[in-house]
């Protein structure tokens, strides 16, 4: 009875799809999961509009990859575990065809689809999130937390503390802020090495989620007195943390916040406050990037944009939708290369494609994203292939980029992410891959 | 005509005391367990074991858990989500530390410390009462998630906090399809409500609900209040440990403490409202409304706006549909406050009297 109710469903649906589509030979799916109501909607509609309206762009410009048309269908996750869980059974059976990499924008959800995915053959991308020592593709084949990860990018902050300090952070205080998570805790391992290592004074102060109220955390702040202060903020916590500095005249200029800490959403609703407040970020913000550009141009300029309020295009935040779909298409494009042009990709070959990403600047610069992202160069034992940020700060009114490609020390951070993902073999009871063979 | 329980008699006093005194009522029993067990392993898919059923199951079991300690025993309860934390991560902790422990003695474990820390932040319940009890467990879901979060021993000092659980292997066998996961949980579920059944109509459960309806005059007739409220916590706090480690183990596979948030107390208790308070078939039905209908409206909604042509972009469709979902709960609270369980009560009692009414 279930599978008959199930079948006429997918039936209608794929009816519906089908006439749509203008019956195209070959077609590429994407399964988004996106969300665009609960806490965290306003993030999520400018990064999945972002997302949406790239691979629209794709189908209209080029006609697809090579020919082979885009086609997508999203599920209303929420931010919720256990509703991406059932979006992303719903959508694994259309997948098993052929499949875009899934960005599930959720730490939570893609720490509960590492095992699936990997069973399912659908490859996941967590781009600067997620289960971080998923850097280690020996362990982790399906999951790939390109560009950055928490880690490496506390790392790089570090450095640019450094270099700020004319090289030398010895005898500095930092004081380490953060949202007390998941999120929050995996860049204390990171921080320590870099204490060690550069002999400055670490002090870890979590703030309990939402972090609305923050009044004891930065008393204690005012009374350490660090040189800077590190901030992993998430959601309402971020603007509450920029108005408390205000508040107790902790200079903003010596903050430095995480990705997550560092869209509109958070420096906006701050007001003055924000003004000179620093975050990291993997993509730039802005519509003088040409590829954003066109993309309101043709995609807007066809009525076919994702987004209902179009204020929202060059944010940070969509901007980094387009670039996680940037490389998405690109990781397919490569996919092609090897098994065939003009072809759908299923999730397996989409992961080799993931795993040999190598898009240098004069690829960025084909298709108009100079400077938009980092250059990346995956492999077996790098998934995330890159590892570099930019400093923007906020000058009351936008965001600034004030610094070039920082990299994290990935000699020191790479080891730990190793470590980790040895010890989830062990206790899963799996064997590496031998990333000597692949290739 | 069907279900009249003219002519049968009862002879034995076993017979008297069963479980489900009405023959068509066991024979139903019978039915559904013959369907779940046998049938529907059959014929659903991955997509409806681990999306729909496992995750169903196991929010009927925690509302199950919550149904006896505030449907029963009357103690009203905003920890149910901290409860399934305590069982999620003791089942982890147990599997970890003590070498070679079978999976189910670990759950059981696991309902056990559950129901030991239910104990302790049932305390207050002797003191205090209805919504000031409630404030008071709200204490047990913010400090059990602030105390998981804070002492990484808990989470083997995994640097973010994120638990992976363990292989589900019982008797060298491994449990690793959905199917197979799905009749582990049946099969536990099954189990523990048919006791939960039986419990409440035993004298502890009698005892539960004259507290429930009136403790001092339930204490006048020599029920010691002490006893019976911890044991209502114990119990309760027994099955949301259980559903924890189920939720851990066969659903998710790996938990954050933050998973176990508020928010999810809120929906296990909207789901014993929506259900029925104090019906074990309650728990089932709120769970079932509360998970599955969103699940229905989201495949739903975008089909019906398609086929009308209406121009809703997904984020509308999602606005919708929680419109939608907030108004069913609204209608079915107007039409029948006592909850769905209630509803088919009515029905029995038509179809005892039909076609005959009077």
């Amino acid at each position: 009875m279930f599978k008959h109710r199930m079948s006429a469903l997918t039936a209608a649906v794929s009816i519906a799809l089908l006439s749509q589509a203008a019956l195209a030979a070959e077609e590429q799916f994407f399964p988004v999961l996106s969300y665009r109501i609960g806490p965290y909607g306003a993030n999520g509609q400018s990064f999945f509009g972002g997302f949406v309206d790239y691979l629209s762009y794709v189908n209209l410009k080029e006609n697809g990859i090579n020919g082979v048309k885009i086609t997508w269908e999203e599920c209303e996750t929420e931010y919720n575990n256990a509703k991406g869980i059932e979006c992303y059974e719903r959508m694994k059976d259309k997948a098993a065809i052929s499949t875009g990499p899934i960005h599930p924008m959720s730490t939570g959800i893609s720490y509960a689809l590492i095992d699936k995915t990997v069973a399912d053959k659908i490859p996941m991308a967590m781009v600067g999130y997620g289960r971080t020592d998923a850097v280690d593709g020996s362990v982790f084949p399906y999951a790939f937390p390109l560009v950055t990860t928490y880690q490496m990018q506390a790392s790089a902050i570090i450095r640019f503390l450094k270099e700020k300090e004319k090289g030398h952070l010895e005898g500095k205080k930092i004081v380490f802020l953060y949202h007390d998570s998941a999120y929050g805790k995996e860049p204390i391992v990171a921080l320590q090495e870099e204490a060690k290592l550069n002999k400055f004074e670490l002090t870890v102060i979590p703030v309990a989620h939402p972090g609305n109220e923050q009044g004891a955390q930065w008393l204690k702040i005012r009374q350490e007195n660090p040189d800077y202060v590190v901030f992993w903020g998430w959601g309402v916590m971020n603007q509450t943390a920029i108005k408390a500095a205000q508040k107790i005249g902790f200079s903003r200029d010596k903050i430095v916040g995480s990705w997550w800490a560092g869209s509109e959403e958070d420096t906006v609703p701050a007001g003055d406050a924000a003004k000179g407040y620093m975050s990291a970020t993997w993509n730039v913000a802005g519509k003088d990037v040409p590829l954003i550009a066109d993309i309101e141009k043709v995609v807007y300029g066809a009525g076919q944009g994702n987004l209902g309020n179009t204020s929202k295009i060059g944010t940070i935040l969509y901007n980094r939708g387009v670039s996680a779909a940037v490389l998405s298409i690109e990781a397919i494009r490569k996919a092609q290369e090897k098994y065939g042009k003009g072809k759908a990709m299923t999730g397996e070959q989409v992961r080799w494609g993931m795993e040999n990403l190598d898009i240098s600047d004069a690829r960025l610069k084909e298709i108009g994203a100079t400077n938009l992202l980092p250059e990346i160069k995956t492999s077996c034992d790098n998934h995330e292939g890159s590892g570099k940020i930019k400093i923007q700060q906020w000058d009351g009114t936008q965001w600034v980029v004030v610094s070039g490609w920082i990299e994290g020390n990935k000699g020191l951070i790479h080891p730990l992410f190793k470590a980790s993902a040895e010890q989830y073999a062990k206790e899963k009871g799996m064997t590496p891959r031998d990333c000597a063979k692949e290739m | 005509m069907l279900y009249r329980e003219a002519g049968q008699f009862k002879t034995s006093y076993a017979a008297d005391q069963q479980l489900f005194p009405i023959r068509q009522d066991r024979i139903g029993i019978l039915i559904l367990l013959a369907v779940v067990f046998l049938v529907i392993p059959g014929v659903a898919g991955d997509y409806w074991f681990s999306a729909i059923l496992i995750p169903f199951l196991i929010f009927s079991l925690a509302a199950l858990g919550l149904n006896i300690l505030t449907g029963y025993a009357g103690q009203l309860s905003l920890g149910s989500a901290a409860f399934m934390a305590v069982g999620a991560y003791a089942a982890y902790n147990f599997q970890l530390r003590i070498d070679g422990i079978p999976i189910l003695v670990s759950f059981v474990c696991a309902g056990l410390t559950a129901a030991g820390i239910g104990i302790l932040f049932g305390l207050p319940s002797l003191w205090i009462k209805g919504f000031y009890l409630a404030v008071a467990t709200l204490a047990a879901q913010f400090f059990i998630v602030w105390c998981l979060t804070k002492f990484p021993w808990l989470s083997n000092y995994s640097s973010s906090g994120v638990i992976s659980t363990q292989p589900l292997i019982i008797f060298g066998h491994a449990f690793t399809s959905p199917q197979e996961k799905y009749l582990l949980v049946l099969t536990i579920v099954a189990v523990m409500a048919l006791a939960a059944k039986n419990m409440v109509r035993s004298s502890t459960g009698r005892a539960w609900m004259a507290v429930r309806d009136m403790d001092v005059a339930a204490s006048v007739i020599g029920i010691r209040l002490m006893p019976v409220k911890l044991l209502a916590f114990a119990v309760s706090s027994f099955y949301c440990g259980v559903a924890g480690a189920l939720y851990a183990f066969c659903y998710l596979g790996s938990v954050e403490p933050d998973g176990f948030s508020l928010d999810m107390s809120f929906r296990i208790l909207f789901m014993i409202i929506i259900g029925g308070v104090g019906s074990i078939l309650g728990s089932f039905l709120g769970a079932a409304f509360i998970l599955l209908l969103p699940v229905f409206l989201d495949i739903a909604l975008p089909w019906a706006a398609r086929l009308l042509g209406l121009p809703f972009s997904s984020a509308t469709v999602s606005h919708i549909q929680v419109l939608v979902f907030g108004a069913l709960i609204m209608f079915f609270l107007i039409v029948e406050p006592h909850g769905l369980a209630r509803l088919w009560q009515i029905t029995k009692e038509k179809l005892r009297l039909w076609p005959f009414p009077h």
